[in-house]
């Protein structure tokens, strides 16, 4: 017969390891990414980049009133090369406005050297988290969510950066 | 006034100031301006439901002037239930305000580090609602009980603190801290105190007798 011995001890650090491992499980996936050997890797979607996504964003100068700066890269997998003129989706809950409200939603274009800069509304935190969301879904390439989180709620912007590996 | 009335208002301001001060500074967040009426209750449900999590231990250690061993346990049974409904509104809340992101959370799929220790000590704490509701009918003995709800207690208390701690939202930090170190220490304080790993015939009798 086995008998199951508990007392605080090894109750509490039973608790302690499961929470420590679920810290770093769900705390830094970046870092258990593979290396690759060829060249640069393509980026994955991020878990939850695509909540709240609404297809076909337009084109806008700005959304809504501005104030806060999304920028980043969009580059081809393997030799790293920019890729210009791509069409980049960005949504996120601001001071004007939820995630799936339409008046969050807008879309740039990358420049000659892969850049592109959208100026919208303060992203404030939702979801416990204060973080922006961007989507490549033109068909040319592999669609990429991302969902890039800010390091304080009180930044005026936020990067995100795209490699993309055709479709 | 004698010591033991000036240490009851102590005890009770204590606990409405731990409990008050964070939901008062986080009615006066900034950050309700940018959320909708069902997405605020949905976040104030979350932190009454930890303010009620620190009550929990306070009433079944007697620590409580005013509560008898039997009025504590009743009133540990009521507050229970009302924990189980402010979880179930903070989830039917959140999930109106977003669908996708609180799929993502009951299904560990979040990419929010706090999302999976709030869903764990969700289902601990509905465990143990329904457990304690049907525990009569069950026949579950007092030490069977013990047994099981001591475990899923510190999966809520452990669960939610973490939850709450990692969460940047309506909450000033400080306040959300102090109440997060109140809810461990009056957990780990019951337990101790009640020395509720030990095999013991006498929990009712020492309880009535220290009132």
């Amino acid at each position: 017969m086995t008998m199951i011995v508990l007392n605080r001890r090894n109750l509490l650090a039973a608790g302690g390891s499961v929470l420590a491992t679920g810290m770093l499980a769900t705390g830094v996936p970046g870092l258990l990414l593979p290396a690759r050997a060829d060249g640069l890797a393509p980026t994955e979607s991020m878990s939850g980049g695509a909540n709240n996504y609404r297809k076909g964003a337009a084109i806008v100068d700005r959304i809504g009133k501005g104030g806060f700066w999304m920028s980043g890269t969009v580059r081809r997998a393997g030799d790293g090369a920019p890729l210009a003129g791509q069409r980049i989706q960005i949504w996120a809950h601001t001071v004007e406005g939820q995630e799936h409200e339409p008046q969050s939603h807008g879309a740039t274009l990358t420049d000659k050297d892969g850049k592109f800069r959208l100026e919208m509304p303060q992203i404030i935190p939702i979801f416990g988290q204060p973080h922006g969301h961007l989507a490549y879904d033109s068909g040319e390439f592999k669609t990429v969510f991302l969902r890039p989180v800010m390091r304080s709620a009180k930044e005026t912007s936020l990067e995100a950066h795209f490699v993309l590996q055709p479709a | 006034m004698g010591w033991r009335t000036v240490r009851a208002i102590l005890i009770w301001a204590a606990l409405a100031l731990a409990i008050g001060v964070p939901i008062a500074l986080a009615a006066a967040s900034e950050q309700l301006a940018w959320r909708g009426p069902v997405y605020i209750l949905a976040g104030f449900a979350g932190i009454i439901a930890l303010g009620l999590v620190l009550v929990q231990p306070l009433l079944i250690g007697g620590y409580l002037p005013g509560f008898s061993a039997y009025r504590g346990r009743r009133a540990h049974h009521w507050i229970g239930g009302a924990i189980a409904l402010a979880i179930v509104i903070h989830v039917a809340g959140l999930w109106i305000t977003s669908p996708p992101d609180m799929i993502d959370a009951l299904t560990f799929s979040s990419p929010t580090p706090f999302s999976p220790f709030g869903v764990i000590a969700m289902w601990a704490i509905f465990i143990v609602a329904l457990l304690a509701a049907l525990r009569r009918r069950l026949g579950l003995r007092p030490r069977t009980w013990r047994f099981v709800h001591m475990p899923l207690a510190i999966v809520i208390v452990a669960g939610s603190v973490v939850h709450c701690l990692l969460i940047e939202g309506t909450m000033e930090t400080i306040s959300k801290a102090t109440l997060c170190a109140a809810v461990l220490a009056a957990a780990v304080k019951v337990m101790i105190d009640l020395q509720v790993w030990r095999k013991r015939r006498t929990l009712r009798g020492e309880s009535i007798a220290r009132q």
